[in-house]
Protein backbone atom coordinates (compact mmCIF):
# COMPACT_ATOMS: atom_id res chain seq x y z
CA UNK A 1 0.00 0.00 0.00
CA UNK A 2 1.11 3.49 -0.83
CA UNK A 3 -0.02 6.06 1.62
CA UNK A 4 -0.71 10.27 0.95
CA UNK A 5 -0.45 12.45 3.81
CA UNK A 6 -2.09 15.27 2.70
CA UNK A 7 -3.34 18.43 4.64
CA UNK A 8 -6.89 19.22 3.77
CA UNK A 9 -7.45 21.34 6.56
CA UNK A 10 -7.75 24.72 3.85
CA UNK A 11 -9.43 22.56 1.08
CA UNK A 12 -7.65 20.01 -1.47
CA UNK A 13 -4.27 22.06 -3.04
CA UNK A 14 -3.12 21.22 -6.49
CA UNK A 15 0.01 19.63 -4.49
CA UNK A 16 -2.03 17.82 -2.48
CA UNK A 17 -3.81 15.95 -5.54
CA UNK A 18 -0.08 15.92 -7.58
CA UNK A 19 0.91 13.64 -4.71
CA UNK A 20 -2.46 11.09 -4.71
CA UNK A 21 -1.39 11.25 -8.73
CA UNK A 22 1.91 10.58 -8.09
CA UNK A 23 1.43 7.77 -5.52
CA UNK A 24 -1.35 5.80 -7.70
CA UNK A 25 1.11 5.87 -10.43
CA UNK A 26 3.47 3.95 -8.49
CA UNK A 27 1.89 1.31 -8.78
CA UNK A 28 -0.16 -0.09 -5.47
CA UNK A 29 -3.52 1.03 -3.59
CA UNK A 30 -3.35 4.80 -2.22
CA UNK A 31 -4.47 5.27 1.02
CA UNK A 32 -4.51 8.91 2.46
CA UNK A 33 -4.12 9.89 5.76
CA UNK A 34 -5.02 13.70 6.58
CA UNK A 35 -5.56 16.16 9.29
CA UNK A 36 -8.24 18.90 9.95
CA UNK A 37 -12.36 18.53 9.28
CA UNK A 38 -12.60 18.59 5.83
CA UNK A 39 -16.26 17.46 4.77
CA UNK A 40 -16.26 13.86 3.35
CA UNK A 41 -17.88 15.08 0.01
CA UNK A 42 -14.32 16.87 -0.37
CA UNK A 43 -12.50 14.08 0.39
CA UNK A 44 -14.30 11.42 -1.46
CA UNK A 45 -13.07 13.84 -4.70
CA UNK A 46 -9.49 12.16 -3.83
CA UNK A 47 -11.16 8.58 -5.27
CA UNK A 48 -10.64 10.21 -8.60
CA UNK A 49 -7.02 10.70 -8.32
CA UNK A 50 -6.25 6.75 -7.41
CA UNK A 51 -7.23 7.22 -3.50
CA UNK A 52 -9.46 4.29 -2.25
CA UNK A 53 -9.55 5.22 1.47
CA UNK A 54 -9.28 8.47 3.05
CA UNK A 55 -8.16 8.45 7.53
CA UNK A 56 -8.97 11.99 8.66
CA UNK A 57 -8.46 12.84 11.86
CA UNK A 58 -10.31 15.93 12.53
CA UNK A 59 -8.47 16.03 16.31
CA UNK A 60 -5.00 17.07 14.71
CA UNK A 61 -4.92 20.92 13.50
CA UNK A 62 -1.82 20.21 11.79
CA UNK A 63 0.15 23.23 13.22
CA UNK A 64 2.90 20.96 15.11
CA UNK A 65 5.00 18.54 13.16
CA UNK A 66 5.31 16.33 15.84
CA UNK A 67 1.55 15.39 15.79
CA UNK A 68 1.61 15.44 12.14
CA UNK A 69 4.32 12.71 12.86
CA UNK A 70 2.56 10.71 14.78
CA UNK A 71 -0.46 10.54 12.78
CA UNK A 72 1.38 9.84 9.47
CA UNK A 73 3.05 7.00 11.49
CA UNK A 74 -0.13 5.48 13.04
CA UNK A 75 -1.88 5.65 9.68
CA UNK A 76 1.29 3.69 8.10
CA UNK A 77 1.07 0.99 10.60
CA UNK A 78 -2.43 0.77 10.40
CA UNK A 79 -2.49 0.81 6.51
CA UNK A 80 0.91 -0.97 6.36
CA UNK A 81 2.59 0.92 4.22
CA UNK A 82 5.83 0.41 2.01
CA UNK A 83 5.92 4.08 -0.01
CA UNK A 84 4.83 7.14 2.66
CA UNK A 85 4.45 10.35 -0.10
CA UNK A 86 4.36 13.62 1.08
CA UNK A 87 4.33 17.24 -0.89
CA UNK A 88 8.17 18.82 -0.23
CA UNK A 89 5.92 22.05 0.98
CA UNK A 90 6.35 23.71 4.06
CA UNK A 91 4.53 21.01 6.20
CA UNK A 92 6.28 18.21 3.99
CA UNK A 93 9.52 19.90 4.56
CA UNK A 94 9.17 19.64 8.50
CA UNK A 95 7.13 16.27 8.79
CA UNK A 96 9.09 13.91 6.84
CA UNK A 97 12.53 13.89 8.03
CA UNK A 98 10.72 13.38 11.30
CA UNK A 99 9.21 10.13 10.07
CA UNK A 100 12.04 9.22 8.70
CA UNK A 101 13.45 8.84 11.87
CA UNK A 102 10.79 7.22 13.93
CA UNK A 103 9.96 4.63 11.17
CA UNK A 104 13.55 4.52 10.08
CA UNK A 105 12.79 4.46 6.59
CA UNK A 106 15.35 7.02 3.79
CA UNK A 107 13.49 9.37 2.98
CA UNK A 108 14.38 11.21 -0.91
CA UNK A 109 13.37 15.00 -0.32
CA UNK A 110 12.40 17.04 -3.21
CA UNK A 111 11.92 13.96 -6.16
CA UNK A 112 11.07 16.10 -9.30
CA UNK A 113 9.61 12.58 -11.13
CA UNK A 114 8.35 8.69 -10.61
CA UNK A 115 11.48 6.54 -9.55
CA UNK A 116 13.79 5.11 -12.36
CA UNK A 117 13.56 1.19 -13.24
CA UNK A 118 16.67 1.06 -10.40
CA UNK A 119 14.52 1.84 -8.20
CA UNK A 120 16.77 5.06 -7.70
CA UNK A 121 14.28 8.57 -7.40
CA UNK A 122 15.33 11.92 -9.27
CA UNK A 123 16.08 15.05 -7.06
CA UNK A 124 17.35 18.69 -7.27
CA UNK A 125 20.75 18.58 -6.31
CA UNK A 126 22.82 21.98 -5.72
CA UNK A 127 20.21 24.22 -5.85
CA UNK A 128 18.79 23.07 -9.21
CA UNK A 129 22.16 23.17 -11.09
CA UNK A 130 22.25 19.12 -11.53
CA UNK A 131 20.08 16.23 -10.89
CA UNK A 132 20.87 13.36 -8.49
CA UNK A 133 18.98 10.00 -8.00
CA UNK A 134 18.78 8.45 -4.67
CA UNK A 135 18.54 4.52 -3.29
CA UNK A 136 16.48 3.73 -0.20
CA UNK A 137 18.72 1.32 1.46
CA UNK A 138 15.27 0.46 3.82
CA UNK A 139 12.37 -1.45 3.29
CA UNK A 140 9.77 1.76 3.69
CA UNK A 141 10.75 4.42 2.06
CA UNK A 142 9.40 8.06 2.01
CA UNK A 143 9.10 10.07 -0.85
CA UNK A 144 8.63 14.19 -0.96
CA UNK A 145 7.49 15.64 -4.30
CA UNK A 146 8.40 18.72 -5.62
CA UNK A 147 5.06 20.85 -6.18
CA UNK A 148 5.08 21.13 -10.28
CA UNK A 149 6.70 18.21 -10.78
CA UNK A 150 3.93 16.29 -12.37
CA UNK A 151 0.29 17.02 -13.23
CA UNK A 152 -3.01 15.98 -11.17
CA UNK A 153 -4.60 13.32 -13.10
CA UNK A 154 -8.07 11.57 -12.86
CA UNK A 155 -8.29 8.00 -13.63
CA UNK A 156 -11.92 8.38 -11.57
CA UNK A 157 -12.71 5.88 -8.74
CA UNK A 158 -14.33 5.65 -5.48
CA UNK A 159 -12.99 6.19 -2.35
CA UNK A 160 -14.39 6.05 1.40
CA UNK A 161 -13.47 8.21 4.06
CA UNK A 162 -12.92 6.78 7.76
CA UNK A 163 -12.68 8.30 10.59
CA UNK A 164 -9.12 8.00 12.46
CA UNK A 165 -8.31 8.58 15.98
CA UNK A 166 -4.40 8.82 15.67
CA UNK A 167 -3.65 9.17 19.47
CA UNK A 168 -1.17 12.27 18.32
CA UNK A 169 -0.93 13.83 21.35
CA UNK A 170 -1.30 18.01 21.70
CA UNK A 171 0.60 20.10 20.32
CA UNK A 172 3.52 21.88 21.76
CA UNK A 173 3.35 25.39 19.39
CA UNK A 174 0.99 28.09 20.45
CA UNK A 175 -0.02 29.61 17.72
CA UNK A 176 -0.38 33.49 18.10
CA UNK A 177 -0.81 35.07 14.68
CA UNK A 178 -1.38 33.83 11.02
CA UNK A 179 -0.86 36.13 8.23
CA UNK A 180 -1.74 35.20 4.65
CA UNK A 181 -2.49 37.78 2.13
CA UNK A 182 -5.86 37.73 0.60
CA UNK A 183 -5.44 35.93 -3.06
CA UNK A 184 -2.25 35.88 -2.99
CA UNK A 185 -0.94 32.28 -4.80
CA UNK A 186 2.25 30.44 -2.87
CA UNK A 187 5.29 31.09 -4.59
CA UNK A 188 6.65 27.51 -4.60
CA UNK A 189 3.30 26.11 -6.03
CA UNK A 190 2.33 28.65 -8.51
CA UNK A 191 2.50 27.78 -12.26
CA UNK A 192 2.93 31.50 -13.76
CA UNK A 193 5.80 33.72 -12.11
CA UNK A 194 6.14 37.07 -12.89
CA UNK A 195 9.91 37.94 -11.12
CA UNK A 196 11.95 41.39 -11.13
CA UNK A 197 15.19 42.93 -10.19
CA UNK A 198 17.22 45.92 -9.28
CA UNK A 199 16.48 46.85 -12.88
CA UNK A 200 13.24 48.20 -12.00
CA UNK A 201 15.25 50.99 -10.15
CA UNK A 202 12.84 51.27 -6.77
CA UNK A 203 9.74 49.58 -5.24
CA UNK A 204 7.28 52.47 -6.72
CA UNK A 205 7.73 50.80 -9.63
CA UNK A 206 6.39 47.31 -8.88
CA UNK A 207 3.03 47.98 -9.73
CA UNK A 208 3.94 46.79 -13.58
CA UNK A 209 4.85 43.59 -11.92
CA UNK A 210 1.44 43.31 -10.24
CA UNK A 211 -0.19 44.04 -13.17
CA UNK A 212 0.93 41.52 -15.48
CA UNK A 213 0.89 39.25 -12.82
CA UNK A 214 -2.49 39.87 -12.35
CA UNK A 215 -3.45 39.63 -15.54
CA UNK A 216 -1.67 36.13 -16.06
CA UNK A 217 -2.97 34.52 -12.40
CA UNK A 218 0.51 34.50 -11.71
CA UNK A 219 2.61 35.31 -8.48
CA UNK A 220 5.60 37.30 -7.83
CA UNK A 221 9.19 37.20 -6.86
CA UNK A 222 12.28 38.70 -6.89
CA UNK A 223 15.64 38.83 -6.89
CA UNK A 224 18.29 38.68 -4.01
CA UNK A 225 19.42 42.56 -4.01
CA UNK A 226 15.87 43.68 -4.76
CA UNK A 227 14.51 41.47 -1.01
CA UNK A 228 17.85 42.49 0.59
CA UNK A 229 17.06 46.51 0.23
CA UNK A 230 13.79 45.57 1.22
CA UNK A 231 12.27 46.42 -1.76
CA UNK A 232 10.11 43.35 -1.52
CA UNK A 233 9.25 40.69 0.97
CA UNK A 234 11.99 38.14 1.78
CA UNK A 235 9.43 34.88 0.93
CA UNK A 236 9.46 36.51 -2.45
CA UNK A 237 13.19 36.29 -3.07
CA UNK A 238 13.74 33.02 -5.73
CA UNK A 239 17.55 31.45 -5.84
CA UNK A 240 20.16 29.28 -5.05
CA UNK A 241 19.85 31.38 -1.34
CA UNK A 242 16.36 31.63 -1.67
CA UNK A 243 13.32 29.43 -2.78
CA UNK A 244 13.76 27.44 -5.55
CA UNK A 245 10.72 27.09 -7.87
CA UNK A 246 9.71 25.19 -11.07
CA UNK A 247 7.14 26.80 -12.20
CA UNK A 248 5.77 26.39 -16.26
CA UNK A 249 6.34 30.08 -17.14
CA UNK A 250 8.94 32.32 -15.05
CA UNK A 251 9.26 35.92 -16.66
CA UNK A 252 12.26 37.90 -15.45
CA UNK A 253 12.41 42.00 -16.17
CA UNK A 254 15.57 43.86 -15.03
CA UNK A 255 17.26 40.81 -13.75
CA UNK A 256 21.09 39.85 -14.87
CA UNK A 257 20.70 36.15 -14.56
CA UNK A 258 23.44 35.26 -11.96
CA UNK A 259 24.39 31.82 -11.68
CA UNK A 260 23.04 32.19 -8.36
CA UNK A 261 19.44 33.51 -9.22
CA UNK A 262 19.76 30.57 -12.56
CA UNK A 263 20.12 28.08 -9.81
CA UNK A 264 16.64 28.63 -8.42
CA UNK A 265 15.01 29.10 -11.28
CA UNK A 266 16.42 26.87 -14.06
CA UNK A 267 14.03 23.93 -13.26
CA UNK A 268 11.35 26.67 -14.82
CA UNK A 269 9.65 24.84 -17.85
CA UNK A 270 10.16 27.99 -20.36
CA UNK A 271 11.80 31.33 -19.20
CA UNK A 272 10.98 34.66 -20.26
CA UNK A 273 13.84 36.91 -20.28
CA UNK A 274 13.38 41.29 -20.32
CA UNK A 275 16.25 43.01 -20.39
CA UNK A 276 17.73 46.54 -21.78
CA UNK A 277 21.15 44.69 -22.05
CA UNK A 278 21.63 42.19 -24.74
CA UNK A 279 24.55 40.87 -23.37
CA UNK A 280 23.02 40.23 -19.86
CA UNK A 281 23.63 36.38 -18.98
CA UNK A 282 19.99 35.72 -18.31
CA UNK A 283 19.29 35.69 -22.08
CA UNK A 284 21.74 32.47 -22.67
CA UNK A 285 18.95 30.38 -20.24
CA UNK A 286 15.90 31.79 -21.90
CA UNK A 287 13.56 30.56 -24.15
CA UNK A 288 12.00 34.20 -25.27
CA UNK A 289 13.83 37.24 -24.94
CA UNK A 290 12.94 40.68 -25.57
CA UNK A 291 15.79 42.72 -25.62
CA UNK A 292 14.46 46.57 -23.95
CA UNK A 293 13.33 48.52 -21.50
CA UNK A 294 11.12 47.07 -18.78
CA UNK A 295 9.45 49.76 -17.89
CA UNK A 296 8.09 50.13 -21.88
CA UNK A 297 7.87 46.29 -22.08
CA UNK A 298 5.59 45.08 -19.26
CA UNK A 299 2.93 47.75 -19.48
CA UNK A 300 2.88 46.47 -23.01
CA UNK A 301 3.08 42.59 -22.12
CA UNK A 302 -0.14 43.34 -19.44
CA UNK A 303 -2.25 44.43 -22.47
CA UNK A 304 -1.22 42.19 -24.89
CA UNK A 305 -2.29 39.78 -21.94
CA UNK A 306 -5.54 40.83 -21.54
CA UNK A 307 -6.18 41.09 -25.33
CA UNK A 308 -5.58 37.60 -25.37
CA UNK A 309 -7.37 36.86 -22.44
CA UNK A 310 -10.60 38.93 -23.50
CA UNK A 311 -10.66 37.09 -26.90
CA UNK A 312 -10.48 33.73 -25.11
CA UNK A 313 -13.79 34.05 -24.14
CA UNK B 1 21.66 29.80 27.46
CA UNK B 2 23.65 26.73 25.44
CA UNK B 3 23.29 26.62 22.06
CA UNK B 4 24.26 24.56 19.16
CA UNK B 5 24.78 25.64 15.76
CA UNK B 6 24.81 22.82 13.28
CA UNK B 7 27.17 24.08 10.32
CA UNK B 8 27.67 22.13 6.84
CA UNK B 9 30.32 22.70 4.38
CA UNK B 10 28.69 23.85 0.77
CA UNK B 11 30.59 24.47 -2.33
CA UNK B 12 31.19 28.11 -3.28
CA UNK B 13 28.24 29.09 -5.42
CA UNK B 14 30.14 30.24 -8.50
CA UNK B 15 31.15 26.62 -8.37
CA UNK B 16 31.34 25.00 -11.33
CA UNK B 17 29.12 21.70 -10.50
CA UNK B 18 30.40 18.33 -12.78
CA UNK B 19 31.09 14.86 -11.53
CA UNK B 20 33.62 12.16 -11.90
CA UNK B 21 33.51 8.42 -11.50
CA UNK B 22 31.32 7.63 -14.02
CA UNK B 23 28.68 10.52 -12.88
CA UNK B 24 28.78 8.80 -9.29
CA UNK B 25 30.70 11.18 -7.27
CA UNK B 26 30.84 14.89 -7.45
CA UNK B 27 34.20 16.28 -8.78
CA UNK B 28 35.69 18.68 -6.05
CA UNK B 29 38.67 20.08 -8.35
CA UNK B 30 38.82 23.03 -8.09
CA UNK B 31 36.01 23.30 -5.83
CA UNK B 32 35.81 25.94 -3.03
CA UNK B 33 34.51 24.98 0.26
CA UNK B 34 31.93 27.75 2.34
CA UNK B 35 30.08 27.70 5.02
CA UNK B 36 26.67 27.00 4.11
CA UNK B 37 25.02 30.15 3.71
CA UNK B 38 21.62 29.62 5.80
CA UNK B 39 23.90 28.28 8.72
CA UNK B 40 26.45 31.10 8.82
CA UNK B 41 24.33 33.71 7.98
CA UNK B 42 20.83 33.13 9.94
CA UNK B 43 21.33 30.57 12.23
CA UNK B 44 24.75 31.12 13.78
CA UNK B 45 24.71 34.83 13.78
CA UNK B 46 21.24 34.86 15.05
CA UNK B 47 22.96 32.47 18.19
CA UNK B 48 25.43 34.95 18.50
CA UNK B 49 23.09 37.83 18.81
CA UNK B 50 20.99 36.03 21.51
CA UNK B 51 24.49 35.06 23.00
CA UNK B 52 25.89 38.80 23.19
CA UNK B 53 21.78 39.83 24.97
CA UNK B 54 21.46 36.92 27.55
CA UNK B 55 24.92 35.54 27.76
CA UNK B 56 25.38 31.75 27.52
CA UNK B 57 27.14 29.88 25.04
CA UNK B 58 27.19 29.15 21.28
CA UNK B 59 28.81 25.55 20.36
CA UNK B 60 29.23 24.54 16.40
CA UNK B 61 29.19 21.26 15.71
CA UNK B 62 29.38 19.47 12.08
CA UNK B 63 29.88 15.55 10.81
CA UNK B 64 33.03 15.66 8.56
CA UNK B 65 36.60 15.33 7.78
CA UNK B 66 39.78 16.73 8.68
CA UNK B 67 38.97 18.59 5.16
CA UNK B 68 35.97 20.46 6.99
CA UNK B 69 38.36 22.24 9.68
CA UNK B 70 38.68 25.08 7.49
CA UNK B 71 35.02 26.17 7.30
CA UNK B 72 35.02 25.18 11.35
CA UNK B 73 37.68 28.14 11.64
CA UNK B 74 35.80 30.28 9.52
CA UNK B 75 32.64 29.82 12.04
CA UNK B 76 34.54 30.26 14.87
CA UNK B 77 36.39 33.48 13.64
CA UNK B 78 32.65 35.10 13.32
CA UNK B 79 32.24 34.15 17.13
CA UNK B 80 31.32 30.78 18.03
CA UNK B 81 32.65 30.25 21.69
CA UNK B 82 33.60 25.63 20.48
CA UNK B 83 33.55 23.37 18.26
CA UNK B 84 32.86 19.98 17.91
CA UNK B 85 33.65 17.62 14.53
CA UNK B 86 32.25 14.10 14.23
CA UNK B 87 34.63 12.41 12.69
CA UNK B 88 33.26 10.72 9.82
CA UNK B 89 32.26 11.88 6.26
CA UNK B 90 28.66 12.86 6.47
CA UNK B 91 26.85 10.06 4.01
CA UNK B 92 24.02 11.28 4.50
CA UNK B 93 21.50 13.33 6.39
CA UNK B 94 20.11 10.85 8.64
CA UNK B 95 23.39 9.99 9.07
CA UNK B 96 24.68 13.46 9.89
CA UNK B 97 21.47 13.97 11.96
CA UNK B 98 21.91 11.05 14.07
CA UNK B 99 25.43 11.82 14.88
CA UNK B 100 23.99 15.09 16.06
CA UNK B 101 21.02 13.93 18.20
CA UNK B 102 23.57 11.33 19.74
CA UNK B 103 26.58 13.77 20.72
CA UNK B 104 23.83 16.29 22.01
CA UNK B 105 21.70 14.39 24.37
CA UNK B 106 21.73 15.11 27.62
CA UNK B 107 24.05 18.03 27.01
CA UNK B 108 21.36 20.38 27.96
CA UNK B 109 21.01 22.96 25.02
CA UNK B 110 18.16 25.38 24.93
CA UNK B 111 18.02 25.55 21.48
CA UNK B 112 19.83 23.37 18.53
CA UNK B 113 19.68 25.88 15.73
CA UNK B 114 20.52 24.70 11.76
CA UNK B 115 20.16 26.56 8.22
CA UNK B 116 17.13 25.77 6.48
CA UNK B 117 18.40 23.81 3.50
CA UNK B 118 22.61 22.86 2.63
CA UNK B 119 22.80 24.53 -1.09
CA UNK B 120 24.39 21.32 -2.07
CA UNK B 121 21.66 18.47 -1.16
CA UNK B 122 19.04 20.90 -0.32
CA UNK B 123 16.88 18.19 1.42
CA UNK B 124 15.92 20.71 4.62
CA UNK B 125 16.01 17.32 6.29
CA UNK B 126 18.68 17.40 9.15
CA UNK B 127 17.12 19.33 11.87
CA UNK B 128 13.44 17.78 11.34
CA UNK B 129 15.47 14.29 12.06
CA UNK B 130 17.53 15.58 15.24
CA UNK B 131 14.14 16.85 16.93
CA UNK B 132 12.57 13.49 16.06
CA UNK B 133 15.86 11.73 17.65
CA UNK B 134 15.49 14.02 20.63
CA UNK B 135 11.66 14.33 21.23
CA UNK B 136 12.22 17.88 20.88
CA UNK B 137 9.31 20.28 19.34
CA UNK B 138 10.80 21.58 16.13
CA UNK B 139 9.91 24.51 14.19
CA UNK B 140 10.76 24.40 10.45
CA UNK B 141 11.47 27.39 8.55
CA UNK B 142 11.73 30.26 11.06
CA UNK B 143 12.36 33.81 9.61
CA UNK B 144 12.29 35.37 13.07
CA UNK B 145 13.71 33.99 16.70
CA UNK B 146 13.82 35.26 20.43
CA UNK B 147 13.90 33.96 23.87
CA UNK B 148 12.41 35.37 27.00
CA UNK B 149 13.38 32.74 29.82
CA UNK B 150 12.17 29.51 28.27
CA UNK B 151 9.47 30.35 26.21
CA UNK B 152 10.76 30.83 22.25
CA UNK B 153 9.17 32.86 19.80
CA UNK B 154 9.44 32.33 16.41
CA UNK B 155 8.21 33.64 13.08
CA UNK B 156 8.18 30.69 11.11
CA UNK B 157 6.60 30.40 6.88
CA UNK B 158 4.01 28.46 6.11
CA UNK B 159 1.99 27.55 2.91
CA UNK B 160 0.71 30.91 1.45
CA UNK B 161 2.26 33.09 4.21
CA UNK B 162 3.46 33.70 7.83
CA UNK B 163 2.87 32.77 11.25
CA UNK B 164 3.82 33.96 14.85
CA UNK B 165 4.17 30.68 17.33
CA UNK B 166 5.58 30.27 20.93
CA UNK B 167 7.04 27.45 22.28
CA UNK B 168 9.24 26.12 25.10
CA UNK B 169 12.71 25.39 24.82
CA UNK B 170 14.81 23.29 24.43
CA UNK B 171 13.60 22.87 20.51
CA UNK B 172 15.28 22.85 17.32
CA UNK B 173 14.54 25.07 14.72
CA UNK B 174 15.68 25.69 11.09
CA UNK B 175 16.76 29.51 10.42
CA UNK B 176 16.16 31.41 7.09
CA UNK B 177 16.23 34.47 5.79
CA UNK B 178 14.80 37.58 8.26
CA UNK B 179 16.38 36.19 11.03
CA UNK B 180 19.67 37.87 11.17
CA UNK B 181 22.51 39.59 8.93
CA UNK B 182 25.42 37.88 7.59
CA UNK B 183 28.47 39.08 9.41
CA UNK B 184 32.24 39.70 8.04
CA UNK B 185 34.49 38.28 10.68
CA UNK B 186 37.63 40.81 11.39
CA UNK B 187 40.94 40.03 12.18
CA UNK B 188 40.40 39.69 16.04
CA UNK B 189 37.46 37.10 15.23
CA UNK B 190 39.90 35.13 12.50
CA UNK B 191 43.10 35.63 15.04
CA UNK B 192 40.61 34.18 18.13
CA UNK B 193 39.25 31.28 16.05
CA UNK B 194 43.16 29.91 15.85
CA UNK B 195 43.11 28.71 19.68
CA UNK B 196 39.37 28.23 20.17
CA UNK B 197 38.42 24.84 20.96
CA UNK B 198 37.82 21.96 18.21
CA UNK B 199 36.84 18.93 19.79
CA UNK B 200 36.66 15.48 17.44
CA UNK B 201 34.84 13.15 18.65
CA UNK B 202 34.52 9.26 17.41
CA UNK B 203 31.05 8.88 15.55
CA UNK B 204 28.43 6.69 16.62
CA UNK B 205 28.16 3.35 15.01
CA UNK B 206 25.15 3.94 12.22
CA UNK B 207 24.33 3.04 8.77
CA UNK B 208 23.05 5.56 6.43
CA UNK B 209 19.49 4.94 5.20
CA UNK B 210 19.93 6.75 1.34
CA UNK B 211 22.62 6.95 -1.00
CA UNK B 212 23.65 8.76 -4.19
CA UNK B 213 23.83 6.47 -7.27
CA UNK B 214 24.46 8.96 -9.74
CA UNK B 215 24.12 12.43 -10.80
CA UNK B 216 23.46 14.08 -14.35
CA UNK B 217 23.06 17.30 -15.93
CA UNK B 218 20.21 19.35 -17.39
CA UNK B 219 19.66 19.40 -20.92
CA UNK B 220 21.37 22.44 -22.24
CA UNK B 221 18.45 25.21 -23.40
CA UNK B 222 18.47 25.60 -27.39
CA UNK B 223 19.47 29.46 -28.22
CA UNK B 224 16.75 32.19 -26.99
CA UNK B 225 14.25 33.50 -29.50
CA UNK B 226 14.12 36.71 -29.64
CA UNK B 227 10.59 38.90 -29.29
CA UNK B 228 10.57 42.54 -31.11
CA UNK B 229 9.49 45.00 -27.85
CA UNK B 230 6.68 46.23 -30.14
CA UNK B 231 5.05 43.26 -30.41
CA UNK B 232 4.28 42.48 -27.25
CA UNK B 233 1.09 40.00 -28.98
CA UNK B 234 3.53 37.84 -30.47
CA UNK B 235 4.95 36.60 -27.32
CA UNK B 236 1.63 35.98 -25.91
CA UNK B 237 0.84 33.70 -29.24
CA UNK B 238 4.09 32.27 -28.57
CA UNK B 239 3.67 30.84 -25.11
CA UNK B 240 -0.10 30.17 -25.98
CA UNK B 241 0.60 27.98 -28.83
CA UNK B 242 4.19 27.19 -29.00
CA UNK B 243 5.44 26.85 -25.29
CA UNK B 244 1.45 25.93 -24.11
CA UNK B 245 2.34 27.47 -20.98
CA UNK B 246 -0.92 30.31 -20.79
C1 LIG C 1 26.50 33.48 -1.75
C2 LIG C 1 25.59 34.21 -2.69
C3 LIG C 1 24.27 33.79 -2.81
C4 LIG C 1 23.39 34.48 -3.67
N1 LIG C 1 22.10 34.03 -3.78
C5 LIG C 1 21.26 34.66 -4.65
C6 LIG C 1 19.90 34.21 -4.81
O1 LIG C 1 19.45 33.26 -4.17
N2 LIG C 1 19.10 34.86 -5.68
C7 LIG C 1 19.52 35.96 -6.41
O2 LIG C 1 18.73 36.52 -7.17
N3 LIG C 1 20.79 36.40 -6.26
C8 LIG C 1 21.66 35.79 -5.40
N4 LIG C 1 22.93 36.28 -5.24
C9 LIG C 1 23.27 37.56 -5.90
C10 LIG C 1 23.62 37.43 -7.37
O3 LIG C 1 24.99 37.15 -7.48
C11 LIG C 1 23.32 38.75 -8.11
O4 LIG C 1 24.04 39.79 -7.50
C12 LIG C 1 21.85 39.13 -8.13
O5 LIG C 1 21.05 38.05 -8.58
C13 LIG C 1 21.63 40.32 -9.03
O6 LIG C 1 20.31 40.79 -8.93
P1 LIG C 1 19.64 41.60 -10.12
O7 LIG C 1 19.72 40.81 -11.35
O8 LIG C 1 18.29 42.03 -9.67
O9 LIG C 1 20.52 42.92 -10.19
P2 LIG C 1 21.68 43.37 -11.19
O10 LIG C 1 22.74 42.33 -11.31
O11 LIG C 1 22.04 44.72 -10.78
O12 LIG C 1 20.97 43.37 -12.59
C14 LIG C 1 20.01 44.29 -12.98
C15 LIG C 1 19.65 43.98 -14.42
O13 LIG C 1 18.60 44.84 -14.83
C16 LIG C 1 18.87 45.28 -16.16
N5 LIG C 1 18.13 46.54 -16.32
C17 LIG C 1 18.45 47.77 -15.84
N6 LIG C 1 17.49 48.65 -16.17
C18 LIG C 1 16.55 47.97 -16.87
C19 LIG C 1 15.33 48.34 -17.50
N7 LIG C 1 14.87 49.59 -17.44
N8 LIG C 1 14.63 47.39 -18.14
C20 LIG C 1 15.09 46.13 -18.20
N9 LIG C 1 16.22 45.71 -17.64
C21 LIG C 1 16.96 46.63 -16.98
C22 LIG C 1 20.36 45.40 -16.24
O14 LIG C 1 20.79 45.30 -17.59
C23 LIG C 1 20.81 44.21 -15.39
O15 LIG C 1 20.96 43.04 -16.19
C24 LIG C 1 23.84 35.60 -4.41
C25 LIG C 1 25.17 36.01 -4.30
C26 LIG C 1 26.04 35.33 -3.47
C27 LIG C 1 27.48 35.78 -3.40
Amino acid sequence: MNLVYINSANGLSKAALETVTYAKKLGADVAVVTNGNAAAELLATLGAYGASTVLQDAGVDGQDPSQLVKLVAAAASKVDASTIIFSHDLIGKAVAPRLSVRLKAGLVAGAVALPEADGSTKVNVFSGKAFGFVKVNSAVRIISLLPNSIQPEQTGGNCSTEAFDSQAGSSAITIKATKKPEGAIPLPEAELVVSAGRGLKGPENWGMVEDLAAALGAATACSRPVADIGWRPHHEHVGQTGVAIRPNLYIAAGISGAIQHLAGVNGSKVIVVINTDAEAPFFKAADYGIVGDAFEVLPRFTEAVKRFRAAQH
Amino acid sequence: MNILVCISKAPDTTSKIAFTNGNTQFDENGVQYIVNPYDEWYALVRALELKEAQGGNVTIITVGTTADDAVIRKALAIGADDAIRIDAPATDAYFVAMQIAEYAKGKGFDLILTGKETIDYNGSQVAGMIAEALELPYISIATKLDVAGSTISCEREIVGGMQEVELQAPAVISCAKGMAEQRIPNMRGIMAARTKPLNVVAPAALEALTTFSTYSMPAAKSSVKLIDPNNLDELVALLHNEAKVI
